[in-house]
């Protein structure tokens, strides 16, 4: 429910349908971390799965690229309030990940360099739609945008998208990660506006 | 004091509209059913047309505690949708909808989740001063002021927000640092110029004691001064962020 706001006309009257409720178009990419940047080099860095039994599976950089990188094109939206549409991204899709991957786990906590993690459904990951995202508009990702390698996940706010990712713990029950713990939806769906608990 | 609030759509109505700086104002809200709100935190404002096309933006707030009357300090982006108004428009009297508080990490409290025992720095560019006044101002009401420093980076005197506020804090005891970049007050030892790693070096004397510094301000601002934070020799996990503009026309 809402009122009138005296005085207020908006400048946006073309409102694109692709818009979730409440997001604002961006031509810019604004960058949201709660704290530093790290400075991660590709040779150090790595990826890997625990799942529920304690089993680690590890990739390398090289290891991820080689399991085949995809291109695709989708909008993002952020919870504080823009969405940014027809993003090109380059990345290797989870379901590549997930192809030898003996789980019952219906969660994940992503993982950060940096410490940050975020919780997501193993089923909104799969059947592609999320990606390890390691180029975005044609470059290699910046550092501040997550680079060298975060998750993309389009279909949940950005948060859900955890920067400088480092790996993915299995769970059997859904737990809140960083921004879950500290005032954020534990879903995310930018359509329904679950941005706030 | 305030956790764990869900926080709610609210009718903000306007108390007092004053010039902070030449393209900023300061508005007080009533917001009748306000929980209240951590030092640091922040609210969605939204806008309605009589059309119904609404507008959404985020700002930190610069007041905390159990009060209903919540302080805002709005810069004006040129080219903006919903800061102009704010600035130039928003009368006495008049409504929003509010939607908070939100963020429960970009916070300090005196006691419990998201307390300090140690020297706290806060670093704040432009506006990016305005949680970071609620911060001050909650660690001089709790005693604790003696463990705070603080550096502001304005373009010029007349770009300080809440600048009667922090020189009421500096006369009661905090350590501030203040940086021009553009342009000095009469009289002042240094030239204008960009907040530098070696500024914030001589600063910052301590830094593997600093316990958590908050830094706020524009993207380039906070990437700059958290690389060099963390440098100087601060943990990274002790650095927490809050990064505005670039987020579009706000």
């Amino acid at each position: 429910m809402s009122f009138i706001t005296r005085g207020f006309t908006g400048k946006g009257r073309e409102r694109d349908p692709r818009l979730p409720p409440g997001q604002s178009l961006v031509e810019d990419w604004p960058v949201l971390s709660a704290g530093p940047t790290p400075d991660i080099d590709i040779a150090d860095w790595s990826f890997t799965v625990r799942t529920e039994t304690g089993q680690v599976h590890k990739w390398t950089w090289d290891e991820l690229l080689a399991l085949g990188v995809e291109d695709v094109t989708v909008d993002i939206h952020c919870v504080t309030h823009w969405t940014k549409l027809d993003m090109p991204w380059r990345g290797v899709s989870l379901d590549k990940i997930f192809e030898n991957i003996e789980t019952s786990g219906d969660f994940v906590m992503a993982h950060s360099y940096g410490g940050y993690t975020t919780n997501l459904a193993l089923d909104e990951l799969l059947d592609g739609q999320s990606w390890i995202a390691t180029e975005a508009d044609g470059e290699p990702l910046e550092p501040e945008h997550g680079g060298p390698a975060r998750l993309l996940v389009p279909a949940l706010y950005f948060w859900k998208s955890a920067k400088w990712l480092r790996g993915l713990v299995m769970m059997g029950d859904d737990s809140p990660g960083f921004w879950e713990q500290n005032g954020y939806h534990m879903h995310g769906d930018p359509w329904t506006e679950e941005r706030y608990w | 004091m305030v956790t764990r609030i869900r926080p709610a759509w609210l009718v903000g109505t306007v108390a007092e509209v004053t010039v902070e700086t030449a393209t900023a104002r300061r508005i007080v809200l009533d917001v009748a059913g306000w929980p209240g709100n951590d030092a640091g935190s922040h609210l969605d404002v939204r806008l309605t047309a009589p059309d119904g096309y609404q507008a959404t933006r985020s700002f930190s707030i610069a007041s905390y505690g159990p009060s209903s009357r919540v302080v805002l300090a709005v810069d004006e982006v040129p080219n903006g949708e919903v800061s102009p108004y704010l600035v130039e428009e928003l009368r006495v009297g008049d409504r929003v909808d509010v939607h908070g508080p939100l963020g429960a990490y970009f916070v300090w409290k005196p006691h419990g989740f998201g307390s300090t025992t140690g020297p706290v720095q806060l670093i704040g560019g432009g506006s990016g001063i305005v949680p970071l006044v609620a911060i001050a101002q909650a660690a001089a009401d709790a005693g604790r002021m003696a463990d705070f420093r603080l550096l502001s980076s304005v373009r010029s005197p007349n770009d300080q927000f809440f600048d009667a506020e922090l020189t009421a804090l500096s006369t009661e005891g905090l350590w501030i640092d203040r940086v021009y970049t553009r342009q000095i007050p009469d009289g002042w030892p240094v030239p204008a110029g960009r907040l530098t790693r070696e500024t914030l070096s001589a600063a910052i004397t301590n830094p593997a004691e600093i316990e958590r510094s908050y830094v706020c301000g524009p993207t380039p601002f906070v990437e700059a001064v958290s690389s060099w934070l963390i440098e100087l020799g601060h943990a990274p996990g002790t650095i927490r962020t809050e990064r505005f503009g670039g987020a579009g026309p706000a």
